[in-house]
């Protein structure tokens, strides 16, 4: 029987050759360890989220929105004035300790009604921002991955919903459901993804040509697992920017409803009507515009960085 | 290519039907028309009933339908029930230079502007470029145009009189309705430009060409940019159409004679063939500008197929 060195390849024993006892001594414990893996094994999600949390900026973002939402749930409920309760012995006051912000001619506290207009905008905003997520990049996903026909009708279908004049569908929904949020809502769901579908389509088209989706399908993968999780996540950056620039879109879109009189209508009071209000003390009494467009401006920084910090942690190719 | 062009422009024709179809329909389920009587509370009711007979509104609307798309087929989008002695067509005709010359100037401007400032944020990561184009990204989309527009009419007509603040009678009356109408376009372009490029410039052929020595200008201008300018391009398509046709906010305040004011008044004046006019004229825009993207995509791009 030939003695065979511990060093020598395993494949020169064959399956009959009896494994000599010298080969089957314990390993040592020191040396078992080098074998375990010292990190739990992360998932896709969870290295985003750990890439996230490094971006100061996308974290000074989030925790501002996160303020900001909170203020507009608890000011309303806990400060000393409604935003619908009048003074008219101190109208057009400027911010002082007893009103942060101001008043506005019919002597409301602006601060209050800056905090509840926060609830309107921040829910048409947050809406936009969910439905562009969800119907614009599916939509735009599988028109420009399976192209050909179905790319041909599903983008007819896009340019006749952006033809329809929006005005028109906006009157009848107030007119069916009244002239409150939820018809400004479902207004916004039937056109507001059609930007960021034409978006996902462009970019889908270019990147189901390129040697990682033919690596992909050569893998077997079905189409909606390369469109879900090769091209789609490919696409991200461009999905972030529209989506982050809806958001004020939508904001002031439900101003400019209003505006015509047939968005919400005071004393409710959402940012874009509050700055549309203030349009004509823009001189006079500036801190009545301050207040909502710098609330409106912080929302969109604060979106932008994380924005930006998501769309990095995002990107696969970045993985460490 | 020729074929796609053809097949593109007949579907194009029948979304425009059906486009035409939807809007007639639903235009006349809201209640009221450009003669009922809450519109015009001086005229006697027996009066308004005569007039509405002359335009055909009594008719039964699938009457109306009919009439109005075998008029559409030849041409003919009938005459504006608010403006006096005015067919659409004439109205068109006579708005739509107008609301053009501003538009296509504002469209330039915000792709001047918008591109190489999207290019330097991305180059120049972190830096000041960047910061600089994030904060006037930011106002461009915070600050609602039309507080631009008066902030900017003050400034400009009230404090320092340095153009008109209503017009086109000379160059200057044309500097802030287009600077306003390219503010908000400027910021959307920058940052879909700097999000893009910044994609591209991780690419590994970017390494590639610079660890070949091609020069930073080259490897920017000729390499990433055909490769990161797709989403802009997607964009622009339906903003030339918008933009084109005139933009409401800025008509109205610095009062220019073109087309955009229409789109609301039309609508809230119930003037059903203006109404209509417009959209038609509108989408036509829409599916030519949307063609000539997509055509773009094959160019910029040869691996995009298209008209397969």
């Amino acid at each position: 029987m030939p003695t065979i060195e511990p060093n020598e390849p395993t494949h020169s024993l064959s399956m009959t050759d009896e494994i000599p006892e010298a080969l089957l001594a314990p390993l040592s414990d020191s040396e078992r360890e080098k074998e375990t893996i010292s990190r739990p094994s992360v998932s896709y999600w969870k290295m985003c989220w750990m890439r996230l949390k490094k971006d100061k900026l996308a974290m000074l973002g989030l925790t501002v929105l996160v303020i900001m939402t909170l203020l507009a749930i608890l000011v309303p409920m806990f400060s000393p004035y409604t935003y619908d309760q009048t003074d008219f012995a101190h109208p057009l006051e400027w911010p002082s300790a007893l009103h942060l912000f101001g008043t506005d001619k019919m002597g409301r506290d602006i601060f209050v009604r800056t905090m509840y207009g926060a609830r309107i905008s921040l829910t048409i905003g947050f809406t936009a921002a969910a439905i562009n997520m969800v119907i614009g990049v599916l939509y735009g996903g599988i028109a420009g991955y399976l192209g050909g026909m179905v790319d041909l009708v599903m983008m007819r279908i896009v340019d006749i919903l952006t033809g329809i004049p929006s005005l028109i569908y906006m009157i009848l929904l107030m007119m069916f459901l009244g002239n409150n949020i939820q018809s400004i809502l479902i207004a916004m769901c039937l056109t507001y993804w059609i930007t960021t579908a034409r978006m996902v389509r462009a970019q889908i088209l270019t990147l189901r040509e390129q040697d990682f989706a033919l690596a992909a399908k050569v893998c077997g993968l079905s189409k909606w697992q390369i469109l879900i999780h090769h091209l789609i996540p490919n696409s991200m950056g461009s999905i972030i920017v529209t989506v982050t620039f809806l958001i004020p879109s939508a904001i002031f879109q439900e101003a400019f409803l209003s505006f015509l009189g047939i968005g919400i209508q005071v004393p409710m009071a959402s940012w874009g009507t509050l700055a549309n209000d203030a349009i004509e003390y823009l001189f006079s009494y500036p801190y009545m515009m301050l207040f909502p467009a710098s609330a409106i401006s912080i929302t969109i920084f604060s979106l932008n960085f994380i924005g930006d910090g998501l769309r990095d942690a995002l990107d696969p190719r970045l993985k460490k | 290519m020729a074929k796609y062009i053809l097949k593109r422009l007949t579907a194009g024709i029948v979304s425009l039907f059906i486009l035409v179809t939807i809007t007639f329909f639903l235009m006349h389920v809201i209640p009221g028309g450009p003669f009922s009587p809450s519109e015009q509370r001086n005229v006697p009711e027996k009066i308004l009933v005569q007039i509405s007979d002359k335009y055909g509104l009594n008719d039964p609307l699938i009457v109306q339908y009919g009439r109005y798309i075998g008029n559409l087929l030849h041409g003919d989008m009938g005459i504006s029930f608010k403006k006096q002695d005015t067919t659409v067509n004439e109205l068109i005709a006579a708005g739509f230079p107008v609301s053009a010359r501003v538009g296509a100037l504002g469209v330039c401007t915000a792709l001047i502007v918008g591109i190489p400032l999207g290019i330097i944020a991305a180059v120049r990561r972190g830096k000041l470029a960047d910061g600089f184009s994030m904060v006037f990204a930011t106002i461009g989309v915070s600050v609602p145009s039309f507080v631009i527009c008066v902030l900017m009419m003050y400034l400009f007509c009230e404090k320092w009189k340095i153009f008109p603040s209503y017009g086109l009678r000379s160059w200057k009356g044309y500097i802030l309705p287009v600077f306003c109408m390219a503010f908000s376009q400027i910021a959307y372009i920058t940052r879909l430009m700097r999000s893009s490029m910044l994609e591209t410039l991780r690419q590994d052929y970017i390494r590639t060409e610079r660890s070949k020595g091609v020069p930073e200008f080259q490897v920017i201008g000729k390499y990433a940019l055909k490769n990161s300018i797709l989403p802009v391009v997607t964009y622009v398509g339906p903003m030339v159409a918008s933009l084109l046709t005139g933009t409401f906010i800025i008509e109205k305040l610095f009062s220019i004679p073109g087309l955009g004011r229409y789109f609301v008044s039309a609508i809230t004046d119930r003037d059903y063939s203006v109404v209509l006019g417009l959209t038609v004229f509108l989408g036509s825009m829409i599916i030519i500008c949307n063609l000539v993207v997509d055509i773009m995509y094959a160019v910029i791009d040869p691996r995009v197929k298209i008209t397969e």
